[in-house]
């Protein structure tokens, strides 16, 4: 939501460029990029002034780096032939208890030749491959809790929210308690009632059950789905409201159960209208996803701050660190103004 | 066909108000029966309570023998039968215009599509604008919607049909199209409770004309008896204003 509004304020620049109807306008724009140029000098002089040293190509080998990647033989025997083939290199091996043969791809580098004789264990072969290094997968952790997160918080969310305007007194309390309780409590203090309270309880029952214990991960995406599930609902609430009333009773006038008026006729029209908040609401749980890192996920702040531990670079991670939630969010708010551009032409 | 026994209906909020004050009537099959009267005389509530959008506070309404304030009453099933037009039309604006006349076809009368698709374009042609069938309703006139709203109504085999001041909310120059289809649908005998402030539509149709004011029924009679010689000084005093 919030880059969206930064959207049409650049847009509204734009268009007074054209006019420079605003007094002084070039200037204007020289004083903007001056302050900006300004704050990464004054930053970039007091670095120095401590002598951190910026180390910026440390940085990518977080992100994908060539592992070097051995072959090792399975069995004893004599090394029987070595061929290329397709841009490959075959060596085939030949022993008392069998042969077995092994592909090398690529630039591999063989370490064996014709003849040679090879033990269990002795390395034939090693290659190099491109491997995500852990700010990758701490990015993909990020996104993967939050898409489940928010699924599952939709689902929550639509369940909450229709309890809260039923007039079923059970369904509405229930859903005004959790609701309140949600939204009047810290989603940290939220994360460790669900690690450290229901996380132990259930793991310990399952451990005398004789069950595998779920792991962290399970309760920090729980935490984060009813935690969004209470926001949603108000979201949900409040489209539902937002159509006329007129409508539910056209539908029921029709015959319609309270059920099929919700689904045929209320809940498509509402959608339209809780997609842009549902999208904002999207955008803040992959900004508080970065509390999970306190249950050990190791998700995108998490992960940062591992690497910063063993590269000592904090200063490029943490700006490296945000700019990918920037990434992310951003797209995200790119993605949705597209949607509803669609929504509106179909 | 309908019969309402001393009901009545308060509503408290914003102020208390009473909407219906002990009306009784009753309404024959085939009968059209149009009510008239001041704003914020009951019309509407009296009209709503019929189909239980309403629900009255005491008394009793029956339609076809059926109880309609038990609780014990498939509202549903009662309401599939009973078809209600509104002043604001309440088209479904996300679907088109032949969707909006088949779905509950679909769901409430659980109809297959293609018969549900023929049932509408029969009332199409019958309410005059069968070339419309793929439109939205914002793409329509307000005649045209409200003539759309019959036809969704009618898509259900109503027995009984409720009109709230279907032209209220038109232009001029609207009305008579969305008359003309409830001039038709008397001739063909439906039964029909017309809350409205055409007095030409109900001289010319109606069989009975029903005055209201203040949640009570002040005087019902034909047409001749209403327009020629009303009985009540507030009968009167309505007429001339309106006339
Ligand atoms: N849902 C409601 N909540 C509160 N008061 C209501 C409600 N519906 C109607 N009323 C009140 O009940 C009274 C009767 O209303 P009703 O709509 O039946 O009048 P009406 O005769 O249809 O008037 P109009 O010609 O303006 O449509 C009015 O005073 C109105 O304010
Ligand atoms: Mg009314």
């Amino acid at each position: 939501m919030g880059a969206q509004g930064g959207c049409k304020n650049l847009k509204m620049t734009a268009n007074k460029a054209k006019k420079h109807s605003y007094p002084h306008y070039y200037l204007w724009i020289c004083v903007f990029w001056g302050v900006i140029a300004l704050g990464i000098i004054v930053l970039y002089v007091s670095t120095l002034k401590i002598e951190y040293v910026w180390r910026w190509y440390r940085v990518p080998q977080y992100f994908l780096y060539k592992a070097s990647i051995e072959i090792r033989s399975d069995i004893d025997g004599d090394v029987k032939s070595i061929k290329s083939e397709g841009g490959q290199i075959i060596v085939k091996i030949e022993g008392p208890s069998g042969s077995e043969t092994y592909k090398v791809k690529g630039k591999g580098d063989v370490r064996v030749s014709e003849g040679d004789h090879v033990f269990t264990g002795d390395v034939i072969a090693t290659y190099q491959k491109w491997k995500p290094g852990i700010l990758l997968y701490g990015l993909y952790t990020t996104l993967k809790v939050s898409i489940i997160g928010i699924i599952f918080g939709i689902i929550i969310g639509l369940v909450a929210g229709l309890a809260r305007i039923s007039e079923n007194p059970a369904f509405k309390w229930w859903s005004i308690i959790y609701i309140e309780i949600i939204r009047g409590s810290p989603l940290l203090v939220q994360i460790f009632i669900w690690y450290f309270v229901l996380g132990t309880l259930i793991n310990t029952i399952l451990a005398r059950e004789g069950l595998q214990q779920l792991p962290p991960l399970y309760y920090g995406i729980a935490s984060l789905a009813f935690f969004a599930g209470a926001y949603v609902a108000e979201i949900v609430r409040a489209g539902i409201q937002s159509i006329h009333r007129g409508q539910m009773e056209a539908a029921r006038s029709l015959g319609m159960s309270y059920a099929q008026a919700m689904r045929y006729v209320i809940l498509p029209q509402a959608f339209r209208r809780i997609l842009p908040p549902l999208a904002g609401q999207f955008i803040s749980l992959i900004k508080d996803s970065s509390l999970l890192g306190i249950i050990a996920i190791r998700e995108l702040t998490k992960a940062t701050r591992e690497v910063v531990t063993t590269s000592l670079q904090p200063f490029e991670l943490w700006f490296v660190c945000a700019l990918l939630y920037l990434i992310l969010t951003f797209g995200l708010s790119m993605l949705m103004q597209y949607l509803e551009r669609r929504m509106i032409v179909s | 066909m309908i019969r309402v026994e001393h009901v009545s209906k308060t509503f408290y909020v914003p102020q208390e108000v009473k909407a219906l004050d002990d009306v009784s009537c009753e309404i024959d099959k085939g009968e059209v029966v149009v009510i008239i009267g001041p704003s914020g005389s009951g019309k509407s509530t009296l009209l709503r309570c019929l189909n239980r959008l309403e629900f009255a506070d005491s008394g009793h309404i029956y339609i076809d023998g059926i109880d309609v304030l038990s609780p014990r009453t498939d509202i549903n099933k009662l309401r599939a039968e009973v078809g209600m037009v509104f002043q604001s039309f309440n088209l479904f604006p996300h679907k088109t215009v032949l969707e909006n006349i088949t779905l509950a076809q679909l769901v409430v009368r659980k109809r297959k599509k293609e018969e549900a698709v023929e049932k509408a374009m029969f009332l199409l042609e019958k309410v005059g604008i069968p070339e419309k069938a793929d439109a939205y309703p914002d793409q329509l006139s307000g005649g045209q919607q409200q003539r759309v709203a019959i036809a969704r109504a009618l898509a259900m085999d109503p027995k009984i049909m409720l009109f709230d001041e279907p032209t209220s909310a038109l232009d001029p120059e609207m009305i008579g199209e969305v008359l003309d289809v409830m001039k038709t649908l008397a001739r063909e005998g439906m039964t029909m409770v017309v809350v409205t402030h055409e007095m030409g539509f109900a001289r010319e149709v109606a069989d009975r004309v029903i005055f209201m004011d203040h949640g009570k029924i002040v005087e019902e009679g034909t047409p001749e008896h209403f327009f020629t010689n009303p009985i009540h000084e507030r009968t009167k005093l309505f007429l001339s204003q309106i006339l």
